[in-house]
């Protein structure tokens, strides 16, 4: 992917946002990559996760919008313990997942009558609750 | 203190075996707990935007329910447990915010409800020695998998009750259970969690890489604490729940049955394997480790020890 930089990508309005709700400070990522390295879901992942920090510090609201990587996010917080710089990925996913999801104007990711009818029925409660707290609006 | 326990959603009906198993335990080891009378959902998955105090309404609601009898909070599932104590946590951290939050809901909350878990309990409360001599019926022909996954042990700084890149407690209570316990790689890994919802087929992979991990260390049972777990493992788990090569239980059913427990007491009913045969010869099987005297059983125990009968876990 080529990314043309100019001067001002940096903070955008985007930027700003994501800053305050994630409370994270996107500079502080050297790139190691060790977020990516014990992520659970990487591997299906278009772009994994140290390099959606790299694309959220440059402030690349574009090519974020329509990633699969933070609806991909499982919340399981391994990069958040593992980052070496304290930085707390999973924030940076869950601010990318409000920050999308809010303008969403396609239908509702999951919906509770679309699952299978042998899944419903066995389901646990929190995993709807927490599901639907996800990918819906 | 008092010891409130706070169910959640899922432990009165999807995960019943939990909650009935947890009630026996603390039963039989003498730990006093009495249900909250009023409780509200805990959200569920805990609300990562920063510092939006208002996402965290509903858990700390909770906790001052708690605070006006004056006591502790004790849960089971690791979604509200990790829930309850984070939003406490963020409670704690934003002092300024607490005048207009106890407006709201209505209390004078102070943020000092303790959030434990059972099994912080049992580690701290009980411990293992003293739990290795109540022990009645060993559980000598399990090669248990602890499972621990992601909520109950992350964030370090806000759970911090074991380390989390190395946790012991469950291999230590199911050794001082008399099981042996199966070291794999994969015990902290993430089960698909919610994903299930929306990509089963990323939730099988996840699933199966678990579940394969532990079965080619030997194990037939793998342990949560966790409904979600349970319900991805079970649901997901392909051949090797259809064939009976693992089972997967909550720790408390398993406790429960090493304490003596009425066998209708640990749970045991929600399972898609057959969970009794796997009992049946676990307990006719000698323990493993030095737990309990009385084993029930032992006339046959010879015939019977630890995996000449199981099903071939690595080939099935
Ligand atoms: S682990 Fe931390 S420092 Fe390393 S790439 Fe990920 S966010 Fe950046
Ligand atoms: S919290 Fe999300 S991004 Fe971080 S390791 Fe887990 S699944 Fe990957």
């Amino acid at each position: 992917m080529t990314l043309r930089l100019e001067r001002g990508t940096f903070t955008t309005t985007f930027t700003q946002r994501l800053k305050e709700l994630s409370g994270q400070d996107l500079f502080t990522c050297y790139q190691c990559g060790k977020c990516s390295a014990g992520c659970p879901s990487a591997s299906v992942m278009e772009t994994p996760p140290h390099a959606v920090v790299r694309l959220a510090w440059l402030g690349q609201e574009k090519a974020l919008r329509g990633l699969n990587t933070y609806w991909l996010c499982a919340a399981c917080l391994t990069c958040d313990l593992r980052c070496p710089k304290g930085i707390d990925v999973s924030r940076i996913m869950e601010a990318l997942r409000v920050m999308f999801l809010r303008p969403r104007e396609e239908p509702d990711m999951v919906a509770p009558d679309s699952l299978p009818k042998d899944m419903l029925s066995r389901i646990p409660q929190q995993a709807l609750v927490a599901g639907l707290r996800k990918y819906t609006k | 203190m008092k010891t409130y326990y706070y169910p959640g959603c899922t432990l009165p009906d999807k995960a019943r075996d939990f909650d009935t198993s947890a009630r026996a335990c603390c039963e039989l080891l003498g730990l006093e707990l009495e249900e909250m009378e009023r409780w509200v959902c805990c959200g569920s998955a805990f609300k990562l935007d920063h510092k939006n105090i208002m996402q965290h309404l509903a858990p700390i609601r909770n906790l001052a329910e708690v605070h006006k009898e004056g006591g502790r909070l004790m849960t089971l599932c690791v979604f509200c447990y990790n829930s309850l104590k984070r939003a406490n946590y963020a409670f704690l951290a934003e002092p300024d915010k607490h005048e207009v939050i106890n407006d709201f809901i209505e209390s004078d909350y102070d943020g000092k409800v303790p959030v434990v878990h059972l099994l912080e309990m049992l580690k701290d409360e009980v411990g293992f020695e003293a739990l290795a001599e109540k022990v009645k019926r060993p559980l000598g022909g399990l090669r248990v998998a602890p499972f621990y996954g992601c909520l109950l042990l992350r964030p370090q700084e806000e759970i911090g009750f074991e380390d989390p890149e190395n946790p012991t407690v469950m291999e230590k209570l199911f050794e001082a259970l008399g099981a042996e316990v199966v070291s794999y790689p994969h015990r902290l890994e993430c089960c698909g969690s919610y994903l299930s919802l929306k990509d089963r087929d990323h939730t099988t992979s996840m699933v199966t890489r678990v579940l394969e991990s532990a079965v080619e260390a030997g194990a037939n049972a793998i342990v949560t604490s966790c409904p979600m777990c349970n319900f991805n493992f079970e649901f997901f788990g392909g051949e090797l729940v259809a064939r009976d090569t693992i089972h997967t239980f909550y720790f408390t059913e398993l406790l429960a049955l090493a304490l003596g427990a009425d066998r209708k007491l640990c749970g045991l009913e929600q399972h898609e394997t057959d969970v009794d045969r796997l009992i049946d010869e676990a307990l006719a099987a000698p323990a493993t480790a030095a737990a309990g005297s009385e084993t029930a059983g032992s006339g046959t125990s010879g015939a019977r020890a630890s995996g000449d009968q199981a099903p071939d876990a690595r080939n099935g």
